[in-house]
């Protein structure tokens, strides 16, 4: 029972004294708040950003519209959307081309060199042509947002269908499997660990590049944001954002991961999760 | 147990013909390997037969091209007077690594052959059913393979293969990685059900004492080139004792007929070729 409450606090107690020492510093007056403002500032910042601007008034809206009209919930949401619509599209054009060139030497050595020049290339680099292309707004970030998830799941597709353990495919084909059932009920989910944790990679690229470009081309979000505070010195907002950003990438790993082991229940590696 | 009706009389045409097969596969460096060379075998409905020699000595090559996994460099194979020109259903094909999908419980595993044929689903959930008891898989049935242990794993595989009521069974050494009391346990359980479903076994083995405890016949083959040393009727009733006198005559017959080609296979080792 002690042993039980002690791990449990254990994880707790680097993260307190690091708080405690940051806001012995802040308050200690040798830092000025606007270069490093306290935690608990950050905090009062991080409660007022999530909470409805305007008092509640039921002329204008209702009750629960109103609880969520908060600038961070507003914020949040508009980066997520961005990150949602970008991923779609950048891995439902990676899967498909993945598995080709996965399943065929042919169309893999027709794609493969223009993919080797333009997949080191980052995404941000990406940023001035996308600006040129698309304006502003939403169309570049998603651009920018497609780009960044695409790469990470059309190399793990081609990588998971190369890898394929060939005596299933020779079960499969004493099964009386055509190519159509070959590809679809024998490659597809033996290529899904590999195309699983592409796609992880792919999210967690499209969170980074979602602030980059909301920094630049967009308006709204949460890197937006943080780049809107330090234009006023807002210190304890860009921190209360950050925050944020930290905690909706938390969120969406933790799905991932939840999502991974539920779909590969199957696998081996999976036992110990 | 029913004795089997004795097959060779009952087939004047062999259920499987394999004439003047020879096998090429090119090494590394162009060398070029001849795994196979004149094999010339006829094997008939509802015998069963093992393919016994050395590793190297072309065993599961044989059975790859009856399974028609690989294209014979010469010679052909035909299956009831077809040629073999591609893997079909109508030889099921068990494997030493199971080869169970993974991603399929054991229920699913066992569907999979029947629902690519797109059979009505009331056939195949009774087919399952029926499968699952026969091999005492139903408890086990909502399982993924990794969860099952070697023996289960090869139930399963030869579940799956008899739901599509193959005629032929191609088992390359399909207990070779199981402990000796499973193995002698899923050896009953074969033998059980070639009897009462009547099945045409080719089985691929380097154990001398599997092959008399379960062939008709045995088919001795030497190392490099594979060609057919021997072939050892094994005239004892079933079941089989091992203990027995006469299962030891020929037990020590056949272990003097591989032990030269073992030899062989050492003298080679030894010079630096590279095993199967």
């Amino acid at each position: 029972m002690r042993g039980n409450l002690y791990r449990y606090l254990q994880g707790f107690l680097v993260p307190c004294a690091v708080l405690a020492i940051w806001q012995w510093i802040s308050t200690s007056g040798w830092v000025s708040p606007q270069i490093l403002p306290a935690p608990t500032a950050v905090l009062t910042r991080w409660v007022a950003y999530l909470l409805p601007l305007q008092p509640f008034d039921p002329q204008q809206s209702g009750y629960i519209a109103w609880l969520f009209s908060g600038e961070l919930l507003h914020d949040a949401s508009a980066s997520l959307y961005r990150v949602m619509i970008g991923f779609l599209i950048g891995a439902g054009l990676a899967l498909p081309l993945g598995l080709a060139m996965g399943a065929s030497d042919r169309i893999y050595k027709l794609f493969n060199p223009l993919i080797q020049v333009l997949r080191p290339i980052p995404p941000i680099a990406f940023i001035p042509l996308s600006i040129l292309w698309f304006g502003l707004g939403n169309p570049p970030a998603f651009f920018l947002i497609t780009l960044g998830a695409f790469f990470p799941v059309l190399m793990n597709t081609i990588a998971g269908v190369r890898h394929v353990d060939a005596i299933y495919i020779r079960a499969a084909r004493s099964l009386g499997a055509n190519q159509t059932t070959l590809f679809m009920r024998v490659m597809l989910p033996a290529a899904a660990p590999y195309i699983l944790a592409g796609a992880r990679i792919g999210i967690g690229t499209a969170f980074i590049v979602v602030i980059v470009a909301e920094m630049i081309a967009v308006n709204s979000g949460l890197g937006y944001r943080i780049l809107e505070a330090r234009e006023f010195f807002w210190s304890d907002k860009i921190i209360a954002g950050m925050i944020t950003i930290g905690l909706l990438g938390l969120a969406i790993d933790t799905f991932m991961n939840r999502l991974n082991t539920r779909l590969l229940r199957w696998h081996r590696g999976m036992e110990s999760r | 147990m029913s004795q089997p009706a004795m097959s060779n009389s009952s087939a004047n045409r062999p259920c499987i013909a394999v004439r003047g097969l020879r096998q090429v596969f090119t090494g590394s460096g162009d060398k070029e390997v001849v795994a196979l060379d004149g094999i010339d075998l006829d094997i008939h409905a509802g015998e069963f037969v093992c393919l016994l020699g050395p590793s190297g000595c072309g065993k599961s090559t044989l059975l790859n091209a009856i399974a028609g996994f690989t294209t014979p460099t010469a010679g052909r194979i035909t299956v009831n007077g077809e040629a073999v020109a591609s893997p079909g259903p109508d030889r099921g094909m068990v494997f030493q690594e199971y080869a169970l999908f993974p991603w399929m419980t054991v229920e699913r595993n066992i569907a999979f052959g029947l629902e690519i044929q797109k059979k009505p689903k009331e056939t195949i959930r009774a087919k399952v059913e029926a499968l699952l008891s026969m091999l005492q898989l139903t408890e086990f049935r909502d399982r993924f393979p990794k969860d099952l242990s070697g023996g289960m794993r090869q139930r399963v595989a030869i579940a799956r293969v008899l739901a599509l009521d193959a005629p032929i069974l191609l088992m390359d050494e399909p207990f070779g990685a199981l402990d000796a009391l499973t193995r002698r346990n899923l050896q009953d359980e074969l033998l059980r059900l070639w009897s009462t479903l009547r099945k045409t076994v080719v089985f691929v083995t380097h154990s001398i004492e599997e092959s008399v405890y379960l062939a008709d016949r045995v088919v001795v083959m030497t190392y490099r080139p594979g060609t057919i040393k021997r072939n050892v009727p094994i005239a004892l009733p079933r079941e089989r004792d091992p203990s027995t006198p006469e299962f030891n005559r020929y037990m020590k017959e056949l272990t003097q007929l591989v032990m030269e080609e073992q030899r062989r296979h050492h003298v080679d080792e030894l010079r630096g070729v590279k095993g199967e």
